[in-house]
């Protein structure tokens, strides 16, 4: 089979037996994808925790938690395609003790139900896990609305959220572990499920830290999800140039690892992100920020930072986080202060 | 066992009936610490909360966290004003958090919050989203084997959101017994009546379609709610169970029945002090039954 003719989309609908016998990416065979191992992973976790409960919305043959309702039906919950639904009993349970964890489309999680995650999720500071398979643009020629390309910037400014990119099955499986000893929410990123191996075992993860693949003294490629293999071999490739390549897996978006960050610029000199994601917002977004922070040029974000904001009447408001313009000039006097 | 740990406590129709003056009371109060206040959308829902908490609902507020309790969503979070002093009345926290009630800091907005307010089962204030908040309880308490209810209180407005119809369809499905929603039928949203704004009748035939089992009753007539609290079948699989109680927004206060003038409002002066006495005369005959301006 071709390689044109492998690249068809993972576990959809039918043949997926087929796919999990015959189809490997790049050197990676089917069984090791994160396509196959989802829903393995998942009843693996529940076999030795009762807290764990798995919910999708009519996509449980596309993202393979099939085999978690095998396993484990009277913790399963096909809640058809309600999304939106799903995401906020997903946050119901939690509150009851339980964890969580939500599969679909991340078109349909991290931009359809935004507003779930945020309110439901997020405020309430409830251990859901929502999982957004099929991210960017990997649902390919279903078109723009099944992909997920600013699904990073709309989690990201939501306050108490975690959010990671997953890079391949055994990071995946890495990731769910941590998720158990997380008592945060978390928006969990996956990719279409073909994304070839990066890690040859399932890695020690820390959230919040990077890993670097790869050293490098002229260039730093900082990179998450699928494009980690993909800048990997990049790597390789500019070797061959005599440039010297540094490759980040910055899976955690938020927290991000800002030492690693300012590692980056302070031992390569120059940093290129890499994201299936649009640049406003996403890891680059989150990485200039970090960046224009901490280099000498006098810049600011003043805004609320990253919190939910205490209540009052507004006026009180806009004078306690400096909103109003004393508390602009105070900034603006602050800012300049620095220089 | 204490008195609270079980379904249902005998209270009389006039400890009720008191209890919903005091909602009332507190509504008007706590409206002008703040400078403005969900009145008559509280109003509506008075009968309700009183039934609900002070009868009804298995609490023991000296163990909020207790996992066998009922649990309460209030998907109308905006009628929080409503719910707060009857929390602190049964003991959840001192009633004196209350004097700051709005104000900078202050752990009680207009809407509730889960994490700074002990006894308040679940945050809300977007509309469309307490039915899948308790829908989801209800599939936790009967995965842990735990007899408790999940009532949802909704507005009648609310019911246009497309959500809660995600989630009454799913528990109709799911078949979740153990799920009580409540709809204050108070009959006006914002911007009118909710039958010129947009249609939500018939209500009993949309709900029934969906897998419920439905009662209508009066949503002001304490015996009549405490009659279907007592229908309430046990156990936690079969069917959904609803009450439409039909209900007149800004019941109590003459001035603000079935007005589009007071769902957001702010009484003053002489207004206040007329208002405050009438509560207390208690309920008098329903003086408008139309919407009006």
């Amino acid at each position: 089979m071709s390689e044109a003719e492998g690249d068809v989309l993972s576990g959809l609908f039918t043949g997926i037996s087929d796919l999990k016998e015959s189809r490997s990416v790049k050197g990676t065979p089917a069984s090791r994808l994160p396509a196959f191992i989802l829903g393995e992973e998942l009843a693996d976790l529940a076999d030795h925790d009762p807290r764990i409960v798995v919910l999708t919305a009519d996509l449980a043959s596309a993202n393979r938690t099939t085999e978690f309702r095998d396993r484990h039906p009277e913790r399963f919950f096909d809640f058809g395609i309600a999304e939106k639904n799903m995401i906020t009993a997903a946050a119901g349970m939690a509150s009851c003790g339980q964890i969580p964890f939500t599969a679909t489309f991340a078109a349909f999680c991290g931009i359809l139900g935004a507003e779930q995650i945020r309110t439901d999720c997020a405020y309430t500071g409830l251990p859901v896990r929502v999982l957004g398979h099929h991210s960017g643009m990997s649902m390919g020629f279903y078109g723009t609305s099944h992909h997920a390309l600013e699904d990073l910037a709309m989690m990201r400014t939501i306050a108490n959220l975690t959010v990671i990119c997953t890079t391949d099955a055994n990071h995946l499986r890495a990731v769910l572990r941590a998720s158990l000893k997380h008592d945060k929410p978390m928006y969990i990123r996956l990719g279409r499920g073909r994304d070839p191996e990066v890690y040859a075992e399932v890695p020690e993860i820390e959230i919040g830290k990077a890993i670097r693949l790869r050293e490098g003294r002229d260039l730093t490629l900082i990179t998450t999800g699928a494009q980690v293999h993909a800048c990997l071999e990049a790597a390789d490739a500019l070797a061959e140039k005599g440039i010297e390549t540094r490759v980040v897996d910055m899976h955690t978006i938020k927290p991000l690892d800002q030492a690693e960050v300012r590692a980056a610029a302070a031992e390569t000199g120059a940093i290129l992100t890499v994201e299936e994601h649009n640049i406003i917002g996403g890891l680059g977004s989150a990485v200039a920020e970090v960046l224009v922070e901490c280099e000498r040029l006098p810049f600011q974000r003043h805004g609320i930072d990253d919190e939910f904001v205490l209540i009052g009447p507004p006026a009180g408001l806009y004078a306690h986080y400096r909103l109003d313009a004393p508390g602009v000039r105070d900034v603006a006097l602050e800012l300049l202060e620095k220089r | 066992m204490t008195e609270q740990q079980t379904h249902g406590r005998n209270v009389s129709r006039e400890y009720l009936e008191d209890r919903a003056k005091f909602i009332r009371l507190e509504t008007v109060r706590l409206t002008k610490i703040a400078g403005a206040g969900h009145y008559s959308s509280t109003f509506s829902a008075a009968e309700l909360l009183a039934a609900l908490y002070y009868a009804q609902m298995r609490i023991n507020p000296a163990e909020p966290d207790w996992p066998e309790r009922d649990r309460f969503v209030l998907s109308k979070g905006h009628i929080a004003i409503g719910l707060y002093p009857v929390l602190a009345d049964l003991g959840f926290y001192d009633a004196g958090l209350l004097e700051d009630y709005t104000r900078l800091g202050s752990a009680f907005g207009d809407h509730p919050d889960m994490k700074k307010i002990t006894g308040v089962d679940f945050s809300s204030g977007s509309l469309g989203h307490g039915l899948s908040v308790a829908l989801g309880m209800a599939l936790s308490a009967r995965m842990q084997g735990n007899d408790s209810r999940i009532y949802c209180m909704l507005g009648d407005g609310e019911l246009n959101e497309g959500q809660v119809w995600e989630a009454a369809m799913s528990a109709g499905h799911f078949g979740c017994q153990n799920l009580v929603a409540i709809v204050d039928r108070n009959r006006l949203c914002i911007d009118g009546s909710t039958e010129e704004i947009m249609s939500v009748e018939p209500l009993t035939d949309r709900f029934a379609s969906f897998g419920w089992n439905v009662q209508r009753i009066d949503g002001h007539d304490l015996d009549a709610i405490m009659t279907a609290f007592d229908a309430l079948p046990a156990g936690n699989k079969g069917k959904p169970q609803m009450i439409i109680a039909d209900t007149v927004k800004g019941r109590g206060v003459q001035m603000m029945e079935m007005s589009l003038n007071w769902h957001v409002g702010n009484l003053v002066g002489a207004d206040y002090d007329a208002v405050i006495e009438e509560i207390q005369r208690g309920l008098q005959p329903v003086a408008f039954t139309e919407v009006r301006p």
